[in-house]
């Protein structure tokens, strides 16, 4: 593999409240190739839309903080820019969309209007030229009517529409990664498919990285070639698509892949991982997932387990999982 | 303007019709309560008014017929635009107020521009710097200003601006006997507007302050200003651009509304500023008791208030385009 477009090393997020400090990303580290997807899986609170944000830099401080790590883009450590020179990054280098189409644009703007000020402020493009261009970019995540939608403002426009005018808004200066922070998630089911063929076509057509965050392993199986899967606001495992799925070595993991499979299941049967996610500020002493792992000896309860490399490219973080060998 | 905003337009001043001859039925009635009349007021003046003086007076002025018949007479006149005449004046309302209403209006129109532009820009000021040192002197200095009287306010200014420094004008609309033109006239003019617009303005100036503030740090936390981030662009654009112009909808909305509330307050201000608009006309009329000549004024501060909501929900198409006028 190349050297990657993204490389994460030790990144760690924190929140000031009045209960203390909640730690929501610890000592994350993961890497993206040119034209690979990454897809970064967990429950809600796991830490992976904090952890998405962190990387532009756009966690809101106070009360956020990123406490420590290095994120490097094509080597360089954004983490070290100036928040001048990070503009120059965002939107241009690195491009996200968000989970709520309806909610991430402007809605007294034209469609015009918003895709345009990318291209003004990062390629300098003039009028005609962002004209031309916006309406290039529409017809490439497939709107129809591209000239008379660019006029149009987001109420005149579906969910399923918006985001790809989210996803043309990104890929305005074909940035080196995207970021989808759950791009899909609410999109009717139907729409779904749609939006998630356009973004795996426009990585493939333009080489880009994907950064994809979800909690939908349907999702993964079908755009991902690796896999983190987080919790808590730590990874607990790491590998390729064909190994997660078909040899998952975190309790976790094989808890969120149980729960994802149960209609596949004898009878009716709904499979859940039971209890929840652990309040961060009662996080339990040894390994955060025990409280809720069918699995748990009482050295997980006394000690959190080190992230362990089980294979080349393959990280578990799971005291059972060192003895476990390959089965 | 399109059809469609053509249309609303049209419906709505029709609508403004009924909505201006009842307040001026209300208005009538309203007047009749206060005790004595015109003919009381000018037969007092005169110092050797007879009884028979007195009935000749409220007979000349239509004022010896039964109220209803009063009422009717004066209901019809207004259908066709009469005001009537001024009791005691002696010349037709109406040219009355034409004379004094664009004085009024200058000061009106001047105060709420001063007061949105001034406080929005306030506003975003502060809450771009919420919690700091800023922003809580900035609540601090528009809880005081929100507390001081306009009177005194305009009192003070006149000490310190005109009297202590003497660089702005204590009173009147322009230089008497200075017969300026064109651009001269509009300078001098502009010159005496200051200080009355700053009393009128300043309180207004407060209220927007805090009302654009709240608006901005509510915009702040919807998803798309983190879109206009992600995208690049510098904290001082996403400001003014995508946060205010998603956070100036309250404003506009709070302006409207007080635009009859200001109509009352410059009457106060001209009065300390001899600014010859409706504010003395008014307070003549009233203790006077010249009802044609109070009710006219009522009647076109009606019309001025309803014109200037009409305005408001038009700029509201403007700014919003969800919002579409039918």
């Amino acid at each position: 593999m190349s050297a990657p477009v993204l490389d994460v090393r030790s990144l760690s997020v924190e929140f000031e409240s009045t209960l203390g400090t909640v730690h929501a990303v610890r000592d994350l580290s993961f890497s993206i190739g040119e034209g690979e997807t990454l897809a970064l899986v967990g429950e809600s609170g796991s830490g992976k839309s904090t952890a998405a944000m962190a990387l532009l830099r756009l966690i809101p401080n106070p009360p956020g903080r990123i406490s420590s790590g290095a994120v490097l883009l094509s080597g360089r450590d954004l983490m070290a820019l100036s928040e001048a020179d990070l503009r120059g990054v965002r939107g241009r280098e690195m491009a996200m969309i968000f989970q709520d189409p309806m909610m991430a644009l402007n809605p007294v703007y034209t469609i015009e209007r918003q895709i345009g000020e990318v291209l003004r402020l990062h390629l300098g493009l003039s009028k005609s030229e962002i004209l031309a261009e916006v309406v290039e970019l529409l017809r490439l995540v497939g709107v129809p009517a591209p000239e008379e939608r660019a006029r149009q403002y987001p109420h005149n426009l579906s969910g399923g529409m918006r985001q790809r005018v989210m996803i043309a808004m990104a890929l305005a200066c074909r940035p080196r990664l995207l970021i989808a922070d759950e791009p899909t998630t609410a999109l009717d089911v139907t729409v779904q498919a749609q939006v998630l063929d356009l973004i795996h076509g426009l990585k493939e057509k333009l080489g880009m990285a994907v950064l994809l965050i979800t909690h939908d392993l349907g999702i993964v199986a079908e755009t991902a070639n690796r896999v983190v899967v987080m919790y808590a606001g730590r990874k607990v495992e790491e590998g390729t698509v064909g190994e997660i799925f078909a040899d998952p070595r975190h309790p976790y993991t094989r808890g969120l892949l149980g729960a994802a499979k149960w209609e596949e299941a004898d009878g009716d049967l709904l499979r859940e991982i039971p209890g929840t996610v652990p309040s961060p500020f009662e996080m339990p002493s040894g390994c955060s997932f025990a409280p809720r792992c069918a699995e748990a000896i009482p050295l997980c309860r006394g000690a959190m387990p080190e992230l362990k490399d089980v294979a080349p490219g393959r990280q578990v973080r799971c005291f059972l999982a060192e003895g476990r060998g390959h089965g | 303007m399109k059809k469609a905003t053509f249309q609303f337009v049209l419906r709505r001043l029709l609508q403004v019709v009924p909505v201006v001859l009842a307040i001026a039925a209300f208005n009538f009635l309203l007047l009749r309560l206060a005790p004595g009349d015109a003919a009381d007021i000018l037969a007092g003046q005169m110092g050797h008014a007879t009884v028979e003086f007195t009935e000749q007076l409220r007979r000349e002025f239509g004022l010896d017929r039964p109220l209803y018949q009063q009422f009717l007479i004066y209901m019809g006149k207004l259908l066709t635009l009469d005001l009537g005449m001024s009791h005691l004046q002696q010349t037709p309302v109406i040219d009355l107020i034409v004379d004094r209403l664009p004085a009024t209006l200058i000061l009106m129109v001047s105060a709420i521009l001063l007061a949105v532009i001034v406080g929005i820009c306030i506003g975003i000021a502060a809450a771009r710097r919420q919690g700091r040192l800023a922003d809580n002197l900035i609540s601090v200095a528009a809880l005081l200003v929100y507390a001081t009287p306009a009177f005194w306010l305009g009192l003070m200014l006149i000490v310190l601006f005109s009297i202590k420094l003497d660089i702005l004008p204590s009173g009147g609309m322009m230089q008497i006997g200075a017969g300026h033109e064109g651009l001269a006239h509009v300078l001098d003019v502009t010159w005496h507007l200051i200080l009355p617009a700053t009393t009128l303005g300043l309180f207004y100036v407060a209220i927007y302050t805090r009302l654009m503030r709240a608006s901005m740090l509510e915009v702040y936390g919807l998803d798309f200003i983190v879109t206009a981030r992600a995208k690049g662009l510098s904290e001082g654009v996403i400001a003014w651009t995508h946060a205010m112009r998603n956070a100036l909808l309250p404003v506009v909305t709070l302006a409207g509304v007080q635009i009859g509330h200001l109509l009352g307050g410059s009457v106060l201000v001209e009065t300390v500023f001899g600014w010859p608009g409706l504010g003395r006309l008014v307070f003549d009329a009233l203790l006077q008791r010249d009802l044609n000549l109070l009710l006219g004024i009522l009647f076109i501060s009606s019309v001025v208030v309803v014109i200037a909501n009409l305005v408001v929900d038009l700029v509201y198409g403007l700014l919003d385009p969800r919002i579409v006028h039918r």
